[in-house]
C-alpha cells in the first residue's frame, strides 16, 4: 500500500485551499513520509484538533493506504 | 459514553492509570518506532504509565482509533484525556509542555525536557 506525494498534498490542498504544503518523501517507499502544513484555519486550534484537520483531508487514508506522516502543523505567524 | 464495550474498555484503562499508553508492542519491547520513541520519552522523564499492547487486542487497535478520532497507535493519554500521538508529543517534549501538562496533573515525573 502506499501513496504519491502529490495525490497526499492535493488532499491536503483540497480541505485546506489556503494552506502552505511541503512534503517529504522519508523513506521512497511510498508510505513515510513528513508534511508541513501552514494554514489560517489552525488558528487556535489544538495541535491534536490541527492534526485532526489533516487527517480529515486525507479521508480516511491515514493508518492504511498511508503508514506514517511525521506532522507539523501552524498557524501562519 | 456509548455503551460500545471496547469503548467502555479503554475508557476503563485511561480512568484508572494516570498516564496510559495504547502502543504497539509492550514498554519492555516495543514494536514499533514510533511507539518506542513515546516510550523512551516517557521513560526519560522518569513518567510511570500503563501500557497497553494494540497488537495483543485487534478490537482494542481500531476501537481505540475512533474512540479518540485519531486514525494511528501510539496515543497517550493523561488523566483520561487524549494528548496526541508520537509527532506531539515528542514535540510538547521537546517545548516542555509535556513537563508542564504532568505536573498540571500532579503526575510525577523527574526531569523536565
Amino acid at each position: 500500500m502506499a501513496m504519491p506525494a502529490a495525490e497526499i498534498e492535493a488532499l491536503i490542498r483540497a480541505a485546506l485551499p489556503d494552506a502552505q504544503v511541503t512534503i517529504e518523501d522519508l523513506a521512497g517507499d511510498g508510505d513515510h513520509y513528513a508534511a508541513t502544513v501552514i494554514s489560517p484555519a489552525f488558528k487556535g486550534l489544538s495541535r491534536v484538533k490541527q492534526h485532526q484537520l489533516v487527517y480529515a483531508a486525507l479521508q480516511g487514508r491515514m493508518g492504511g493506504e498511508l503508514h506514517a506522516l511525521a506532522l507539523q502543523t501552524s498557524a501562519p505567524e | 459514553m456509548s455503551d460500545n464495550p471496547v469503548f467502555q474498555q479503554i475508557q476503563s484503562e485511561i480512568t484508572a492509570n494516570p498516564v496510559t499508553l495504547f502502543m504497539k508492542g509492550t514498554p519492555v519491547f516495543p514494536q514499533c518506532g514510533f511507539s518506542a520513541r513515546v516510550v523512551q520519552i516517557l521513560s526519560h522523564m522518569g513518567v510511570p504509565f500503563h501500557g497497553v499492547n494494540v497488537l495483543a487486542d485487534p478490537e482494542v487497535r481500531e476501537g481505540i482509533k475512533s474512540f479518540s478520532n485519531w486514525p494511528t497507535i501510539p496515543q497517550l493519554y493523561v488523566k483520561g484525556e487524549f494528548v496526541g500521538g508520537c509527532d506531539i508529543v515528542t514535540e510538547m517534549f521537546q517545548s516542555g509542555e509535556l513537563a508542564t501538562l504532568l505536573t498540571e496533573n500532579g503526575i510525577p515525573h523527574t526531569q523536565a525536557a
